[in-house]
C-alpha cells in the first residue's frame, strides 16, 4: 500500500520538474522518469501488457522521437522564450482552480471501495489478446490505417519543400 | 510478482482519481506556462498519461478488460500524433527559426 504513494508522489514531483525544468532536454528526461512512474503504476495494478506497452512505446519511441526533435532543432537555455511573471502566476492560478475543483468534487462521493484485482488474469496479455481481436477486431484494424496515415503525413510535412517555403 | 499485486490491495479508488486530476492539471498548467511548443507537446503527452491511468484503475476496479484496451487505442492514437505534431514543430522552426507559440500569433486570426 506505502508502496503506491511512493510511486505517486514520484509521479507527482517528476511531472513538476518537467514543467519547470528550464533546459527543454531535462525536460524530456524528467518526462522519461515520470512515464516509468507510471509503468510501475501498471505493474502493481498487474496490467503486464500495459506495462510493456508503455515502456516500449512511451518511453521507448515517443520520448526518444522527441529528443531526436529536439536535436535536430538545436535548443538551449539562451533560446527559451520565456512569459512574463504575471502570466506565469495566472497559469499556475488557472490550474490549481482546476486542480482544486476536481479535487474537491471528489471530496463529496465519501470513501470508496479499494481497487481489488478479481481477476488475476485480467491485465495479461493472453487475455487482452482475446479482447482485442473479438470485441475490438475492427477498431484494432482501423487504428493501423490511422498509424500508417500518420506516417505519410509527418513525413509529407517535414520533407522541404522548396515551393511553399517561397510562399511563406 | 503476487507479492506485488497484493500491496495495491488497500488503496482505494479515490487516491487513484486524486492522483490522476493532480497530474492531469499540472499537464494543464504546463500548458499555460511553457512558450516552447515542445514543452507544451510533453504537457499533452502528460495529460493523456493521467487519463490512461485513470482507466487501468478503473478497469482493474470493474474486472472489465475493455479499459485496459482504450489504453491500448490511446497509446497508438498518441504515437500517430506526436508523429505529426513533431513533424509540424519541425516545419515551423524551418520556416520562422524559432518555437515560441508567439511567432505564431496570427493563427488566431
Amino acid at each position: 500500500m506505502s508502496t503506491f504513494y511512493f510511486i505517486a508522489f514520484l509521479s507527482i514531483f517528476f511531472s513538476i520538474l518537467v514543467i519547470t525544468a528550464k533546459n527543454p532536454v531535462h525536460s524530456i528526461l524528467y518526462l522519461i522518469l515520470t512515464f516509468f512512474t507510471f509503468t510501475i503504476h501498471y505493474i502493481l495494478m498487474n496490467a503486464q501488457f500495459l506495462a510493456i506497452v508503455n515502456f516500449i512505446v512511451y518511453m521507448g519511441a515517443i520520448l526518444v522521437l522527441f529528443l531526436y526533435t529536439l536535436m535536430l532543432i538545436n535548443l538551449n537555455k539562451e533560446s527559451e522564450p520565456v512569459k512574463p511573471f504575471m502570466v506565469k502566476v495566472a497559469a499556475v492560478f488557472g490550474g490549481g482552480i482546476l486542480a482544486v475543483a476536481l479535487i474537491s468534487s471528489l471530496k463529496s462521493l465519501g470513501v470508496s471501495d479499494p481497487v481489488v484485482l478479481k481477476n488475476p488474469e485480467l491485465g495479461l496479455v493472453k487475455n487482452l489478446g482475446k479482447v482485442l481481436f473479438n470485441e475490438f477486431l475492427l477498431p484494432f484494424e482501423v487504428s493501423s490505417v490511422l498509424l500508417l496515415s500518420a506516417m505519410v503525413g509527418a513525413v509529407l510535412l517535414a520533407t522541404k519543400d522548396k515551393e511553399t517555403k517561397a510562399t511563406i | 510478482m503476487e507479492s506485488l499485486t497484493h500491496t495495491i490491495q488497500a488503496v482505494p479508488l479515490n487516491h487513484y482519481i486524486l492522483l490522476s486530476a493532480i497530474i492531469f492539471s499540472i499537464g494543464v498548467m504546463g500548458v499555460l506556462l511553457r512558450r516552447n511548443a515542445i514543452v507544451i507537446f510533453m504537457s499533452v503527452e502528460l495529460m493523456l498519461n493521467s487519463v490512461n491511468l485513470l482507466l487501468t484503475a478503473f478497469s482493474v476496479y470493474r474486472g472489465d478488460a475493455a479499459g485496459q484496451v482504450f489504453v491500448f487505442f490511446i497509446m497508438a492514437l498518441a504515437a500517430a500524433e506526436v508523429a505529426v505534431g513533431l513533424a509540424i514543430i519541425v516545419m515551423i522552426y524551418r520556416n520562422t527559426n524559432s518555437i515560441d507559440i508567439n511567432v505564431l500569433n496570427r493563427l488566431k486570426w
